[in-house]
């Protein structure tokens, strides 16, 4: 089996679950011997604390496409001939698994509606392109593999010349220049079936589709309805009904959302697959090392999540201040950034309890661990949460959990409390029993312990091909 | 010679409603939820049941013998939203064929935690009997079947002739639950013990298409007690009586198989029924039986592990009974009444997180969408009552 599979953010990059499921689902499928090609949007960047080693790592330039500037790990030869005319790079953990970046300007969570997020982004990405340290880093890790490969790599930092070139000027335009890039790409390529997750990879999905007939299966991982409410952006909305509508097949993150793939998109419901996430273990550790000095008389509840709409910050802060009503020894933490950033800020201090309310901003790697480990509670308000894997790395934390109905994960969450989101005075309650009851605390946390068991990558990954299986047999 | 000895329990908790730790008002219960609860329960099982039972005891004249054991909650919800349930218990009890139990008034689980508590609330019990049914009960059982040597020993002081328990392999071994007991180092009470094969047969699975002795006919279960004769004295079908109606529903044909019970059993010249009361007066003990640990009739591990079996019970259990010389100081008949009513062991059987990712018995009779929410909600509550405790 060779999938193209157009997925998002590798570590260390990954800002949220997008890039989170891509990476769980990718590896668990090269586990399983399963020959994946992963377009990844963006040239790719490297940094100093990933533990990812980057193994070739080749910059996107047309000339290079003619040399064989490609992976040393491949045993395979003749996977090497369908990689060899585009630029390439492995990384040492996933054997089976061929990267392709592609210089476009899209992230998982933007929005065509804001385009001074996108120019920022924009503006970020090709300065960080040009700077000499970057180039610099890059020839370092190249130099550090060429010795564990033995092999050395003929690129030098002219091909970054290329990698600023024409970004388009808004989401919309860029997202189809993406598509362009893929369909020109994709006819260089052996597989067998599409995977393409979440609108911004569905025109180039559907082009890609439609130059080679492959069989397609596009991943929901959210809708425009989850990230917007009501107030949809068409335009992003044909395009991911346009997507659901050409694929072979829907995988849906929860039956929450499956629901809006038929309702909504208008999807046949026996079309449409329910495929869980899952969390990876092995990445952190369960057990805790001692609570952190400071803020030790408080208690701290936590939220983490981008501050959008969707996440449903100001219910958290709304919950808060019932909170406070009846005990006072309690912190409250927001780690995330996002456009509701101020509106959240204003809010806690209108109600009176900025004081009690400390904000992180966005948080990666070690600070995430810190956070979780001085947390006595976390909170996940969802308004409209696909699927919702933060709750799941809290839990792998020893952090008791309060997650949203309106979640996909509170399908398959037992050992979680659960509100609707907008019942500010039932979250407040249950904030306070889990602050006031140690044997609540205990007993949630005992039983979480063992049922984030049961959620692995490994069957993720075995249901998505079960899914291609049937695709392909239906051909 | 088998005696078939049927006890039925009869038992509605007060269910309590949301209770938020922003709730501060004194009222806890759901009373619109226990009264349709009750009112269906007893169109479904209660009356329905009653009538069988009156009709089999009238076609086998006087040879039909049965006892129940019905709470004082259960009885209080009855005078308040189902009376005709009373009225046909006392038809019942007219007959003479029928015999009522002694038990806890608020089916507590207070003989863990307070000998006080627990003789007061028999007391209570009794004293409905004897106002509600003009009945003296002459046999005891502990809620949930929970028993241990020291209950017997107690009981036995409390002056009872029996006392009932499950029929526990732990405790039995190799004895049969078909003969009667006396428990260790008690002198005169006798032990009856659930034959829980046989009991279970009709409680759990009588409506189960997956067990291979499904359909399950009078003459079939006739057999199975006929292969008791020679083999112990009596058979002891002990069961919640909601398994008549709601536990198994009418078109499980639960009714009909009842109805035919007696008649296939009769047929059998060795074979007749008896009360609890009766089978103690009429058998000697096969011998003393030890059992220092607590067994119960619940789930398959037949101990304390349905109400006890995590932090969150043992906690609400043990924060429910520190209250207990506060609340009696008090004084406050109002206080006391609504404290009592938090012990009723089904509170803590909801907070049972046993079987939970698993969903079965728990889960069907639970009113709370997750344990962990019936322990939030009783705990708010208990705040509460402490709360009017110190003022």
């Amino acid at each position: 089996m060779r999938v193209l599979m157009l997925g998002w953010e590798f570590p260390p990059f990954i800002s949220g679950g997008l890039g989170t499921a891509c990476y769980g689902l990718t590896r668990a499928m090269s586990d399983d011997g399963v020959e994946i090609i992963f377009v990844l949007p963006r040239a790719v960047r490297t940094d100093r604390s990933t533990h990812v080693r980057l193994i070739a790592p080749a910059p996107a330039r047309k000339e290079s496409t003619s040399t064989t500037t490609t992976t040393s790990h491949s045993s395979s030869t003749e996977r090497k001939s369908d990689v060899s005319q585009v630029p390439t790079f492995q990384i040492d953990e996933m054997e089976h698994v061929t990267f392709v970046p592609i210089a476009a300007a899209v992230t998982p969570y933007m929005s065509p509606d804001d385009q001074q997020a996108y120019e920022a982004e924009l503006s970020r990405i090709t300065s960080v392109q040009s700077s000499t340290e970057d180039v610099i880093e890059m020839r370092e890790i190249t130099h550090e593999s060429s010795e564990t490969t033995s092999r050395s790599s003929s690129h030098t930092a002219e091909g970054d010349a290329e990698l600023s070139g024409q970004y388009g000027h808004n989401l919309m335009t860029e997202v189809h220049r993406y598509a362009r890039l893929v369909m020109e790409l994709a006819p260089k390529l052996d597989f067998d079936v599409i995977h393409a997750h979440d609108w911004m990879t569905f025109p180039a999905a559907m082009g890609v589709a439609a130059v080679t007939g492959k069989p397609l299966v596009v991943h929901v991982h959210s809708t425009e309805f989850d990230r917007s409410g009501e107030r949809v952006n068409q335009h992003v909305y044909d395009i991911e009904r346009a997507g659901m509508d050409t694929a072979d097949a829907v995988i849906a993150v929860s039956n929450f959302t499956r629901k809006f793939c038929v309702s909504r998109y208008g999807q046949a419901s026996e079309k449409v697959h329910v495929v869980y996430n899952a969390i990876d273990l092995n990445g952190g550790s369960a057990v805790r090392e001692g609570p952190v000095e400071f803020l030790r008389d408080d208690r701290l509840v936590l939220f983490l999540g981008r501050l959008t709409m969707q996440k449903g910050p100001e219910y958290f802060v709304a919950a808060a201040k019932k909170v406070l009503e009846k005990i006072d020894n309690v912190k409250f933490v927001m780690a995330g950034s996002g456009d509701m950033f101020r509106r959240v800020i204003e809010l806690a201090a209108d109600l009176g309890i900025g004081h009690r309310i400390l904000f992180t901003g966005f948080l990666r790697g070690d600070d995430v661990e810190k956070i979780f480990r001085m947390a006595d509670l976390f909170v996940m308000p969802s308004v409209s949460e696909p699927f919702g894997l933060v709750p799941l790395e809290a839990m792998s934390h020893n952090v008791p959990v309060i997650i949203s109905k309106q979640s996909g994960v509170s399908e398959v969450l037992t050992h979680a409390l659960k509100v609707d989101f907008w019942d500010i005075n039932e979250m407040a309650n249950k904030i306070i029993a889990v602050l006031r009851h140690a044997p609540l605390q205990e007993t949630l946390k005992q039983n979480a312990h063992f049922e984030i068991r049961k959620f692995s990558w490994g069957d993720t990954a075995a249901a998505c091909e079960a899914v291609y299986d049937q695709v392909l047999a239906a051909r | 010679m088998a005696s078939v000895c049927f006890y039925f329990q009869v038992h509605q908790p007060y269910r309590l409603r949301h209770y938020s730790v922003f709730d501060s008002d004194p009222y806890y219960f759901d009373d619109y939820k226990n009264a349709e609860i009750c009112r269906k329960v007893s169109q479904k099982c209660y009356l329905p049941a009653n009538e069988v039972m009156l009709d089999l005891i009238r076609r086998h004249n006087g040879r039909f013998r049965i006892s129940y054991s019905i709470t004082g909650v259960a009885m209080d919800q009855f005078a308040a939203y189902s009376p005709e349930v009373i009225d046909s218990f006392k038809r019942l009890r007219d007959t003479g064929c029928v015999e009522f139990l002694a038990e806890t008034f608020y089916h507590s689980l207070s003989f863990l935690y307070s000998r006080d508590e627990f003789r007061e609330q028999v007391l209570a019990q009794t004293q409905k009997m004897r106002e509600v049914l003009d009945y003296e009960p002459q046999t005891f059982r502990n809620t949930e079947l929970i028993y241990n040597n020291d209950l017997g020993h107690y009981v036995e002081e409390l002056g009872y002739k029996g006392i009932l328990a499950e029929g526990a392999d732990q405790v039995l071994g190799y004895r049969s639950p078909n003969y009667i007991y006396r428990p260790l180092g008690a002198q005169n009470i006798k032990l009856l013990l659930k034959n829980y094969r046989l009991s279970d047969d009709i409680a759990f699975r009588f409506s189960n298409r997956q067990w291979n002795e499904w359909p399950l006919t009078a003459e079939k279960f006739g057999r199975w007690v006929d292969q008791v004769n020679g083999n112990g004295y009596t058979v002891n079908l002990f069961m919640d009586y909601e398994t008549f109606g709601e536990h198994q529903w009418e078109d499980t044909g639960i009714f009909n198989f009842m109805s035919k019970l007696p008649e296939v059993l009769l047929q059998h010249p060795d074979n007749d029924f008896r009360t609890p009361s009766e089978v103690a007066d009429s058998y000697d003990p096969a011998g003393a039986l030890d059992v220092p640990q607590m067994v119960s009739w619940a789930d398959v591990e037949r101990d304390l592990s349905a109400w006890l079996g995590n932090a969150m019970q043992s906690n609400a259990l043990r924060e429910v009974y520190r209250l207990e010389k506060q609340i009696k100081d008090n004084g406050d008949p109002q206080l006391l009444h609504d404290w009592r009513r938090l012990q009723t062991s089904d509170h803590f059987y909801y907070m049972c997180t046993k079987w939970f990712a698993d969903g079965d018995v728990h889960k069907y009779f639970n009113p709370y969408d997750s344990p962990y929410d019936s322990y939030i909600n009783f705990m708010n509550v208990l705040d509460n009552i402490r709360q009017r405790v110190r003022r």
